[in-house]
């Protein structure tokens, strides 16, 4: 038995079956997504003054991504289009510029996440804290790379805890304190005094109070930072993985019905219109605000 | 792959666009993916001007963002010419984002507005 409307729109709605189905999948995906910008929302502006540290994500890679997801947008109703046209060679062509977007936004948002679990804050037991990323580590020491990033001392109450009246400075900085701006999740604790270094920073294991990547768990904007642009990523690899079908095996389609084969299409770049909606929400909420 | 052709089944002639209209919203998609890329080079570019008060850079932010959204939205996704059934679907969905926005905001009293902190 032949299913209906898979083709043709229903009189009354006006719209083919997947369609409906789409959109009402939509609308759940905009509750979803709603829920978790509410909670972003409630942790942002719960946040003492100066401790939201948005400027730690790299911006001119957020801005690539944005653009490369742009262009998958394009390249989808592109491909919708020359199916329209009854250009399957196009939409060949523009179905698979897609899928390397997708890839290499998927690359970029990777080298993020990579970025942020190399990139250590060690607090020592005389009060100061290393911000960078990680050189090597091993029993005895680790290495971190400050890059741009600041030592900071605080006050020992600040951080809970006094120094210890024994605490050797088992850190050395390889090379002369420069000038640098502050990073900005420390401005408020900065005037306790900052100095930012360029070189390797050597510290001693034994001279480490506490040690922790820039992961979901190190504060309540990574938090929300992992989970929003982790559902988003997980929506790209859903939608790659149905165009690559489409691109792949389920091509034959469109020499058995073309037009249920371009409503598919269509349906799928619904979808992926919607990834990149959320994204260009997400690209200033996280990155630049 | 060669191009396929199926000129007596064409779905370009039994689709709702035929191909002059399709020709015209081609140019249409080109002039939005322009748009979209200015609009995020903008969104850059504001981020870095401090406008007086973080609330009004979060204004002029969540704007643009507007705007594109409306660009893939109404073009892309071809809600400006939609059928009333996903205007309901997407009307209700709004109804109850706005709704629950409403309660976060709310859940914040006593101080009852947000305030961002610099």
């Amino acid at each position: 038995m032949d299913i209906p409307y898979t083709v043709k729109e229903r009189e009354d709605t006006g719209l083919y079956n997947a369609k409906l189905g789409i959109w009402l999948f939509l609308a759940s995906e905009v509750m979803l997504f709603g829920a978790l910008f509410s909670s972003y929302i409630l942790l942002r502006v719960g946040a003492s003054p100066g401790t939201w540290p948005h400027s730690i994500l790299n911006v001119p890679l957020g801005t690539l991504n944005t653009i490369v997801l742009i262009v998958s947008s394009i390249t989808v109703v592109m491909a919708w289009a020359s199916l329209k046209m009854n250009k399957f060679g196009d939409w060949r062509k523009y179905q698979g510029i897609t899928l390397l977007c997708a890839l290499g936004f998927l690359g970029i948002k990777s080298y993020e996440y990579y970025d942020k679990f190399t990139h250590y804050e060690v607090i020592t037991n005389d009060g100061k804290v290393f911000d960078g990323h990680l050189v090597m580590q091993d029993t005895e020491k680790v290495v971190l790379h400050p890059g741009n990033h600041r030592v900071i001392t605080y006050a020992a109450e600040q951080l809970g805890y006094g120094p210890k009246p024994e605490a050797e400075h088992g850190h050395e900085v390889e090379k002369a304190p420069a000038a640098h701006e502050a990073t900005p999740a420390h401005e408020a604790t900065a005037a306790h005094g900052a100095e930012a270094v360029e070189e390797h920073v050597t510290i001693a294991r034994s001279n480490i109070k506490r040690m922790q990547n820039y992961g979901p768990y190190h504060h309540a904007y990574l938090a929300i930072y992992f989970t929003l642009t982790g559902l988003h990523a997980l929506h790209v690899i859903g939608g790659a993985l149905v165009m690559a079908y489409f691109f792949g095996p389920g091509a034959k389609m469109w020499k058995s019905e073309p037009e249920r084969f371009i409503n598919r299409i269509e349906v799928s770049g619904l979808f992926w219109h919607f990834v990149d909606l959320v994204w260009i929400f997400l690209f200033p909420v996280l990155y630049l605000l | 792959m060669s191009q396929t052709t199926h000129d007596t089944h064409s779905p370009a002639a039994h689709g709702s666009h035929g191909g002059h209209d399709l020709q015209a919203d081609l140019r249409k998609y080109m002039i939005v993916f322009g748009a979209l890329i200015v609009g995020t080079i903008v969104t850059v570019l504001a981020s870095y001007i401090h406008f007086g008060s973080t609330s009004i850079n979060i204004a002029v932010a969540l704007l643009i963002a507007s705007v594109k959204v409306f660009l893939v939205g109404g073009y892309f996704m071809h809600l400006i010419s939609e059928k009333k059934m996903i205007f309901a679907i997407l009307g209700s969905t709004v109804f109850f984002v706005i709704g629950l926005m409403y309660l976060i905001i709310w859940s914040m009293e006593p101080t009852s507005h947000i305030h961002i902190p610099h």
